[in-house]
């Protein structure tokens, strides 16, 4: 067994896990506001997956020090810093859609609002 | 091994399973106002565990932002508008799950090709990341790689990450920024 058996791909397969309870979330869900929760938590699984991958076993953070030779990636955590910024922007878009829609129909159900535009 | 890296990949693993019976707990709950401090118990997970993963900037933004901001901003849609769900019809549930476990599925076998957590010789782990570790500090003058590469490397990132919250914030605004005339039909602007 090498070094690095545990936890080994375990990490990307619990955070794959986590992807698909936000997609079913997503999916499975009317609630507008329950589907951006489940957006989140896909996100939040995505970034989980990336960092994971810059993980370097016995590196310390990447900030550079005399005597320290092995880093972690710090690459994942620029772009991942990045992604966590544009997450919250649209979020922030995707609530205000819900709070219009919600002034619009009296409902922030998807079912709801279909048939509501149907009668229509 | 030391003692504590293997200490550090059990903590990973328990932060990750926690983030998992979170997320359960969202898709089950119904209670809006708990799903909405459900999930960001979940972001704070996330950035614990980024500090395990050696992530400390990532930690710190995801704290403020994934688990500050946008909580309080999901609090505040639920006050304009409702805090408890309808129930989800079966048909359409079971259609998801069965859809999300086949793609979960197939990623898994995806990963099966990867290489194992904390691998120094994985791919990611070369071509320009030895580079930016080794001359960072003498190119840009910051011992933090991340902070280096964020605002002088990949300037223009960061720049074009500013338009992308300068157009989301122009939205919102343009969305939900002016008072409106209430409606004399009834529905609608409820509470707002």
């Amino acid at each position: 067994m090498s070094a690095y058996a545990f936890p080994g791909l375990a990490n990307y397969w619990i955070a794959i896990v986590l992807m698909m309870i936000g997609l079913y979330v997503v999916m499975a869900h009317e609630n507008l506001i329950k589907k951006i929760v489940g957006l989140n938590i896909f996100q939040v699984s995505v970034f989980v997956l990336y960092i994971s991958m810059g993980k370097v076993k016995g590196g310390p953070a990447p900030i550079l020090a005399d005597n320290i030779t092995i880093y972690s990636n710090p690459l994942p955590h620029v772009l991942i810093l990045t992604a966590i910024v544009v997450g919250v922007a649209t979020t922030a878009l995707g609530l205000a859609l819900i709070v219009r829609v919600n002034e619009q129909y009296g409902s922030i159900e998807d079912d709801d609002i279909r048939d509501l535009e149907n009668a229509e | 091994m030391s003692v504590d890296v293997i200490s550090s990949d059990l903590l990973n693993v328990a932060l990750l399973v926690f983030m998992g019976i979170t997320a359960v707990a969202v898709a089950r709950l119904r209670n809006l106002f708990a799903v909405v401090m459900l999930s960001g118990i979940y972001s704070l997970l996330g950035a614990t565990l980024y500090v395990v993963l050696d992530a400390v900037d990532v930690a710190f933004t995801e704290a403020a932002v994934g688990a500050g901001i946008s909580t309080v901003l999901m609090l505040g849609t639920l006050a304009l508008t409702t805090s408890r769900e309808k129930a989800t019809p079966t048909a359409r549930a079971r259609t998801a799950m069965a859809l999300s476990v086949a793609i979960g599925a197939v990623l898994i076998y995806a990963t099966l090709d990867m290489p194992l957590f904390g691998d120094p010789s994985a791919p990611i782990n070369h071509h320009v990341v030895p580079r930016y570790l080794d001359e960072s500090l003498e190119e840009t003058g910051v011992p933090n790689v991340v902070t280096a590469v964020l605002a002088s490397y990949r300037g223009y990132d960061t720049l074009g990450e500013t338009f992308v919250i300068f157009t989301a914030a122009c939205g919102v605004l343009v969305l939900i920024g002016r008072p409106r005339r209430r409606k004399t039909d009834g529905t609608g602007a409820s509470k707002a």
